[in-house]
């Protein structure tokens, strides 16, 4: 195998097993850790390392080399090695079907690995749903201008002109002649290419080969089962979760029981005598327990008996007067308001205005499973292996928390359970690293459940007051956007100052980040708009559970629960149709861009719409008298070139308050497709994610600490909350058929982003209650209900 | 420490561990089996989920010593190399995204399976209510039930002898 640029061929094969595409066809032969991890591993890569002190065994790969992106195989199969992270969406699948088209190599013949810093180039990881729309071309030109190299090198073997040479799977065959032929594999013999390409960084890279137009692509654009798959219900993936390493010991946090809380006393002689401890690690506020065995860790960490002190004032407000202290907070300066026409003449001129105010409480990742990594400390190097989606600056960041170089530092990217965005994984990894570097054993950290659902980041809680003017017509004339958001201190990725370790071992940072509040994201033309997003924070930003980070499109649910709430009030208030008058709005517009957005706008609602069978008339609706009372809501939004549309019809029970979603329509635009199957459920699924954070999801907390804690204290969608019924339409909005296609953008976050408003429209339009504040749980709907006599 | 015997995916073990250690980490530690996970360590999610006595059972809190019967994992569904259904109906309707759950979602089911060959919708979503997935893949593993399930009714030996009458 790819011996050619120093991959270890133990690394490959283990990462090569969780993606059957490739294993089914060519033959590998699984290997488990038991017999390449741990100290054997960085044994044989710490052998090409001259000293310590010389330079480290994982330099950077370079992105110029097709090498470090292809490798051809004798055997005439190929091995795509990307920068990515595919958290189960499927774009490992997805790239593998762009690159074998490039290339021109059955798709059978080739596997993709993904996101480990030592063996493949630096794409970021992944995140911000940029894999098909920025990072997937320079993997489509690298392998384009490998199959224009191939064809020089058939060429010159051949003795016949590349022009007169065709390419199919792999094979080049002499045109005039189809007996001459060669395989990829027999020109290059596994050897390298050794060819330099162009571009200033990874992005630009390109060699002089054209990538293919649309209609030439073989895989892409058509459904293909994603490899991980099979590896996943089988039980054969190595996740890591699943890393044992010889001489690997077991750590478990002690997290501090209060925010901000001072560490005042460790006594280790509560635990000293408990079967296979090893020693408590603690330095600042930062206290772990390392145990031989798993089980063992968890109950030390348990009975470790801490002592410490409350903060002098509380950190935070209790979760039911978040809203409250947000409403009177003063916001960061600098937030500059975005202004079209002239709002104040057009609220001063109305024939009617509408004002509204809505809040969204901190909602949390809350992985299904509790962050966790492996730190391996041997002969001087650190590996990690992780989940985390940003493997790059997960190698970067544990590097310069530890004070080590970069180039002896590695991460190691395995499944897990899904990351949408700076998870809980990147505090692990550093925990693990430090822990391992520290005791110089191999470490795996866990984090329990509490310390997940309490801990892991947030996506900030928002409140949005909005005002509108409406004409003589019912027309929305004049349009007022406040949003705040409590954001401050908003955490970046992999930040070696900011991960909970580094706050709890007392780093600061002396500008912490400002966070952000989003504004609204729809082509509605409203002549006059003032529209701000301000930050707030809360009284303690360091060493407090309460910490933000991005949540799968971080600002985008939170400002379209906001935004797409209150066009439905508007359209309510001018006696309109939900859809008509947003319909009315995009097309009295002008403005459009290159990626088509005022027409891809209309497509997607009148693709919902249609897919939904809509029945045009003012909400509410005629309101049952039945214990079920029944409504449809619709909300849009764009995620940035991808714009979706959906439609909930929701059952409301009067009696209890408990809504049900019984149908959902998706009305889906991302560009090209690449692959249509993987993309169905993908949108599907985040179409749920909406959902469960539009019904159940609230991180709750006292003045003292979060209290959600569990998935009874932090309720999640379940089975029995799944509709009847979801309708995934997929829609190439192409408003002029004389332009190319639209190349693909962004898919994942889109389709969350909605959900909120629709199914708040829907509650309306059902009970002619609007409820301004998720989520919509049972009791909050009860009393609203109860509140409005229905 | 104390010596227990277990039976898992057909084979026996004695191991030496403190009898009240969770089945789940006897399972992944000792026996490297990778099938069961840890989500919540509390009964809460089902990601551990094995089968003891043809029911589900939430394996992060189970004292491994109370184990008498034989226990199946993800792993032992399929143990000729040969999908079970349940596996097979989750690939054609490519149900997992991160897939982390996934080993409770089919566990669960085929223990639902076992006892109940042809749950109406009402009873897959009451039976599966409490196995938790954060990516939402309910409504697929909904779907990938009922397939599977009509696939176990065409090999069962009544569907055949219709066939071959
Ligand atoms: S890990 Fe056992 S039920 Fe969650
Ligand atoms: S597929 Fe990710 S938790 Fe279920």
């Amino acid at each position: 195998m790819s011996v050619s640029h120093g991959i270890p061929k133990q690394i490959e094969e283990l990462l090569v097993t969780n993606r059957r595409g490739f294993l089914r066809n060519a033959g590998l032969l699984a290997v488990s850790f038991g017999i390449y991890g741990g100290a054997g591993l960085a044994e044989a890569n710490a052998q090409s390392t001259a000293s310590a002190q010389g330079p480290g065994p994982y330099p950077d790969l370079d992105f110029r080399q097709i090498d470090s992106w292809i490798v051809i195989h004798e055997n005439n199969s190929a091995t795509f090695y990307v920068g990515k992270t595919d958290p189960g969406q499927g774009t490992g699948t997805g790239f593998r079907q762009l690159m074998s088209d490039e290339l021109d190599i059955a798709f059978d013949r080739t596997t993709c690995i993904m996101g480990s810093t030592d063996i493949t180039v630096d794409q970021v990881g992944s995140g911000g749903s940029t894999a098909m729309e920025r990072d997937s071309w320079p993997m489509r030109r690298v392998a384009a201008e490998a199959r224009r190299v191939l064809l020089q090198m058939a060429s010159t073997r051949l003795g016949v002109p590349a022009d007169r040479l065709a390419v199919n799977d792999a094979v080049i065959t002499v045109k005039a002649d189809p007996a001459k032929h060669v395989t990829y594999g027999e020109l290059l013999t596994g050897k390298k290419f050794n060819v330099t390409l162009n571009g200033n960084n990874v992005n630009s890279v390109t060699g002089q080969a054209k990538t293919k137009s649309i209609p030439e692509l073989k895989y892409a654009g058509h459904a293909a089962h994603r490899d991980d798959i099979p590896g996943k219900v089988d039980g054969s993936t190595k996740w890591a979760a699943d890393v044992k390493l010889p001489g690997m010991v077991h750590a478990r946090n002690v997290k501090p029981p209060y925010a901000c809380a001072k560490l005042t006393g460790i006594d280790e002689s509560s635990v000293k005598n408990l079967p296979g401890f090893i020693k408590v690690m603690s330095k600042g506020n930062y206290v772990a327990v390392v145990c031989e065995r798993e089980e063992q860790a968890i109950r030390a960490a348990r009975q470790l008996k801490t002592t410490w002190e409350k903060p002098s004032t509380a950190p935070f407000p209790a979760s039911e007067d978040l809203f409250k202290y947000m409403r009177a907070a003063t916001p960061v300066p600098g937030a500059t308001p975005t202004v079209a026409g002239g709002p104040g003449a057009a609220f001063a001129g109305a024939a009617k205005t509408i004002e509204a105010e809505y809040e969204i409480p901190f909602q949390g990742h809350t992985a299904f499973a509790g962050a966790h990594a492996t730190a391996d400390p041997s002969n001087g190097q650190m590996t990690i292996y992780s989940n985390d989606m940003k493997s790059y600056g997960m190698r970067r960041g544990v590097a310069t928390f530890l004070g080590m170089p970069n180039d002896r530092v590695r991460v190691t990217y395995m499944q897990g359970p899904q990351g949408f965005g700076r998870t809980a994984a990147e505090d692990a990894a550093c925990e693990a690293a430090w822990i391992a570097s520290e005791l110089g054993r191999p470490v795996r950290m866990q984090w329990m459940r509490d310390e997940e659902t309490a801990w892991d980041t947030k996506s900030p809680a928002f409140l949005v007051k909005m005002r509108g003017a409406l004409d003589a017509q019912g027309r929305l004339v004049g349009y007022e956007y406040n949003a705040r958001s409590c954001d401050y201190n908003h955490l970046g990725y992999n930040e070696p100052d900011t991960v909970l370790i580094a706050q709890l071992m007392g780093q600061r940072r002396a500008r912490p980040a400002a966070g952000s509040a989003a504004l609204p994201s729809d082509m509605y033309a409203i002549p006059n708009r003032r529209m701000i997003g301000e930050v707030v924070g809360l009284p303690a930003v360091w060493e407090t559970p309460l910490r933000t980070g991005n949540l799968r499109d971080p600002n985008g649910p939170q400002s379209a629960f906001a935004s797409e709430s209150f066009i439905d009030e508007a359209a309510a208030a001018a006696k309109a149709d939900a859809l008509e008058f947003r319909v009315n709005m995009i097309k009295a517009g002008t403005n459009d861009d290159n990626g088509f957005r005022r027409a891809r706008s209309l497509a997607v609602l009148e693709a919902a719409a249609k897919k939904y069978g809509w029945q045009p008339r003012p909400s509410p609706g005629p309101r049952g008298t039945g214990k079920i009372l029944t409504g449809r809501g619709i909300a849009y939004s764009f995620r940035g070139q991808t714009v979706v549309a959906e439609i909930a019809e929701v059952e409301v029970n009067r009696e209890t308050g408990h809504v049900w979603a019984k149908r959902l329509v998706c009305a889906h635009d991302c560009g090209f497709v690449v692959n249509p199957e993987s993309l169905r459920t993908t949108v599907e699924c985040g179409t749920l994610h909406g959902l469960s954070r539009a019904i159940h999801e609230e991180v709750r907390f006292d003045t003292e600490k979060v209290t959600s804690v569990d998935w009874v204290s932090h309720p999640t969608l379940r089975h029995a909350d799944v509709p009847e019924q979801i309708d995934i339409v997929l829609v190439n909005g192409d408003p002029n058929p004389n332009r190319p296609d639209l190349p693909p953008y962004g898919a994942g976050e889109a389709s969350l982003k909605p959900m909120l408003a629709a199914i708040g429209n829907a509650i309306h339009d059902a009970t002619g209650v609007r409820i301004r504040r998720v989520p919509f749980r049972d009791d909050r709907v009860l009393a609203a209900l109860k509140a409005a006599g229905v | 420490m104390s010596k227990i015997d277990l039976k898992v995916n057909g084979h026996a073990h004695t191991l030496d561990i403190e009898p009240s250690t969770p089945l789940l980490y006897v399972l992944r530690n000792d026996l490297g089996l990778q099938g069961p996970k840890f989500g919540c360590g509390l009964g809460q999610c089902g990601a551990c989920t094995v089968i003891v006595n043809g029911a589900a059972v939430r394996s992060c809190i189970l004292p491994a010593s109370s184990v008498k019967a034989e226990v199946t994992t993800l792993e032992g569904l399929a143990p000729n190399g040969r999908l079970h259904p349940l596996q097979q109906a989750w690939i054609d309707e490519q149900v997992p995204q991160c897939g982390f759950c996934q080993n409770g979602q089919i566990m669960t089911a085929k223990a639902m399976l076992d006892k109940n060959p042809h749950p109406t919708d009402a009873q897959i979503r009451e039976t599966m209510n409490g196995t938790l997935c954060r990516c939402m893949s309910y409504y697929r593993v909904q779907t990938a039930i009922k397939r599977a399930a009509r696939t176990l009714a065409d090999q069962s030996p009544a569907s055949q002898k219709e066939v071959v009458a």
